[in-house]
């Protein structure tokens, strides 16, 4: 019969091998979801995988993965924490909503002022606390009631798409916009817009992500933050006597997911999205869960499990536009990839043994 | 501003609003009851949503599309007990791999069944008794999914305080260490506890497909299975508070609809978010209840 036995240590080879595995399962599993939907697979795998980095039409595509992947990083980075710790935010696509609504208003409300050193930094700023401050909510009512961090963060996500809602019909309605929902276009505001090239993807959502990860690097292996974090999730009561304060460090993991998820909301509605629309979020809050863990919570892992997790959303608009694959099958590929991650994480923690039981 | 609301039918219409959830949240508090803790109660509710219209669509029936409903969440929930308890994965992270999947998975099934409209489900014929004015209507006056769902709190009730197979979930989920001493095999307990919980929440989410709305739209439960979660904690785990959670968050719900309708000078968005912050409330005042002990954990046999 088939054991499991508990490996002393966790295997540093399986931790970085059990991803790739989990990208091949879910490629062969795809493959035959593919051909289920009456595709042929190896197309469909091909136009995914391979076509948004090297068919003929790839330099329009290569850009579009910075785009994807920023927003993805961004808050997956910022999960990480949280997710080490055992604080479980799931509500980053409400803080990503806040964070875009906060920075929005900020540039709405001193339109058509121009001064971007003034007026982007001050976006920026509210973005994050935005976030922050929505993040707050969840933290604030675990520490001081005990409350269900996972519940109240992602009860907070409904709030905050109805607030979208109510934002883009009401407050923040384009003036001069005949009356549809939706702001002004602040792509069209040299102040607010957070591109730096457009036709090459750069905005500074990039640019944060990639500070982002080499920030998040440093305090993980560096710094005494990271090691409490690490801590206190792997031995909740080594850390508290170690004298880690667990109020404190819940704050602290949930207020950096929630800004930073602010601030790729933020850039999102200032640059790609450029508007704020009732359907401006896109399901990046949740992506970002998987793409956190298929980064194995560490930073350099995330950036290449963002860069994937984009690529199957490029790959998945040219499959829909050329194959006719329906979109929820590329949804339903990510939700695949986050299960057979989890199926093969066993093999870090455990050793499979084939052997009979033997007798005592 | 409330006179032209009917009480009978306020209450009765509530029961209706309140069932989806009260189904969902049922099966995950006999889930957590022994032990684990299964996220994925929104997956596993819009795959009954699917599954039970598809059903209901093709064959006709809405019993028929009930029992798919309840098979095709079930199935889906033992991927989750799979991966939990014989491969031991983090319990939070497989349940919200298990809703993401859940949502691509409906959404994909459901595509070229949106815009039809089920079969409807009867209501049943109580004969003189729905006359009774007021508790006619409240108590005889509904589909049998509403009753089902009366049944199957009740039954859990008496299931887990007076038979031993109650006694034996319960054991394993406050102890699995020691129910696994004692001799009971505690991954299959939890398959069993799994499967129900899955099974009740696709009944749940058919009962917004086929009966309430009834019709399939993408992501249709718009947050039922989190709101059913929250509930099992405000019920500190016990099933008759368990429906009254239910049906007070079916009252807010309702309240709310029929404020949007008579159209108070408040933007509906707001109105809409009333459900999602009464449960963080709720959530607030009544987060003393004790959990399960094993509530959460992976349970490894060592031998």
């Amino acid at each position: 019969m088939i054991r499991l036995e508990r490996r002393p240590q966790p295997s540093t080879f399986w931790t970085w091998l059990t991803p790739l595995l989990a990208v091949a399962l879910t490629v062969v599993f795809g493959g035959v979801l593919f051909a289920m939907l009456g595709k042929d697979p190896l197309v469909a795998i091909r136009t995914i995988f391979f076509d948004p980095l090297f068919s003929q039409f790839a330099s329009f595509y290569r850009p579009q993965l910075l785009v994807k992947g920023a927003p993805l990083v961004l808050i997956a980075i910022g999960l990480s924490f949280g997710f080490r710790a055992g604080v479980w935010n799931i509500g980053a696509e409400g803080q990503y909503i806040i964070g875009a609504l906060c920075g929005a208003a900020v540039a709405l409300a001193l339109y058509p002022m121009e001064a971007r050193w003034l007026i982007f930094p001050l976006m920026i700023l509210f973005g994050a606390l935005g976030g922050l401050g929505w993040a707050m909510i969840p933290g604030l009512l675990k520490v001081r009631f005990g409350t269900n961090e996972i519940l109240v963060s992602l009860m907070l996500v409904y709030v905050a798409e109805q607030l979208l809602a109510a934002m883009a019909l009401g407050p923040l309605r384009n003036p001069e916009g005949m009356g549809f929902p939706g702001s002004r276009n602040l792509t069209q505001y040299d102040s607010a817009t957070s591109w730096i090239d457009r036709a090459g993807g750069m905005h500074w959502g990039v640019i944060t992500a990639f500070l982002a990860v080499i920030l998040a690097y440093v305090v993980m292996s560096r710094h005494i933050l990271g090691f409490q974090i690490r801590l206190a999730g792997q031995s909740p009561r080594a850390a508290a006597f170690s004298g880690v304060n667990p109020g404190g460090l819940v704050l602290i993991c949930l207020g950096t997911s929630g800004a930073l998820a602010g601030l790729a909301g933020m850039f999102e509605v200032s640059g790609p999205a450029g508007q704020v629309s009732i359907d401006f979020n896109v399901g990046y809050g949740f992506t970002a869960i998987i793409v956190a863990f298929l980064g194995r919570l560490h930073p350099v892992g995330i950036l290449l499990a963002g860069g994937l997790m984009a690529l199957t959303y490029i790959g998945g608009e040219i499959a829909q536009s050329q194959l006719q694959l329906p979109a929820a099958a590329i949804q339903l590929f990510q939700g695949m990839l986050l299960f057979f991650l989890l199926a093969v994480d066993v093999l870090t923690h455990f050793r499979v043994r084939l052997r009979h039981r033997e007798v005592a | 501003m409330f006179g032209s609301i009917d009480p009978s039918l306020l209450v009765a219409s509530l029961m209706v609003a309140a069932t989806p959830i009260l189904l969902a949240a049922i099966g995950e508090l006999v889930v957590e009851r022994a032990g684990v803790l299964n996220l994925g109660v929104e997956g596993m509710m819009i795959t009954g949503a699917v599954c039970g219209f598809i059903v209901a669509i093709n064959t006709g029936s809405p019993y028929v599309g009930f029992a798919g409903a309840a098979a095709g969440a079930a199935l889906l929930a033992l991927v989750f007990a799979a991966l939990t308890q014989w491969l031991l994965s983090n319990q939070v992270a497989t349940g919200l791999a298990l809703t993401l999947f859940g949502l691509g998975l409906s959404s994909l099934l459901g595509q070229s069944y949106v815009g039809m409209r089920a079969p409807s489900l009867p209501r049943v014929d109580f004969g003189v008794l729905s006359e009774i004015p007021f508790l006619g209507r409240v108590l005889f006056g509904h589909d049998p999914m509403v009753y089902v769902s009366l049944l199957i709190v009740a039954g859990v009730w008496a299931f887990l305080r007076y038979t031993r197979g109650g006694l034996v979930l319960r054991a394993v989920g406050e102890n699995h260490a020691a129910a696994h001493a004692l001799g009971y095999n505690v991954v299959a307990i939890r398959f069993a506890a799994i499967a129900f919980g899955g099974a009740c929440a696709g009944l749940g989410g058919a009962y917004l497909s086929l009966v309430r709305v009834p019709q399939w739209t993408e992501g249709m439960t718009a947050g039922a299975g989190w709101i059913a979660l929250a509930i099992v904690v405000f019920a500190s785990w016990r099933p008759w508070r368990l429906l009254l959670g239910a049906y007070l968050f079916g009252g807010v719900t309702v309240l709310q609809l029929n404020l949007q309708a008579s159209g108070v000078a408040i933007p509906v968005e707001y109105l809409s978010m009333s459900p999602y912050v009464v449960t963080i409330l709720v959530l607030v005042v009544m987060s003393a209840g004790r959990a399960p002990g094993s509530l959460g954990k992976t349970f490894h046999a060592s031998t």
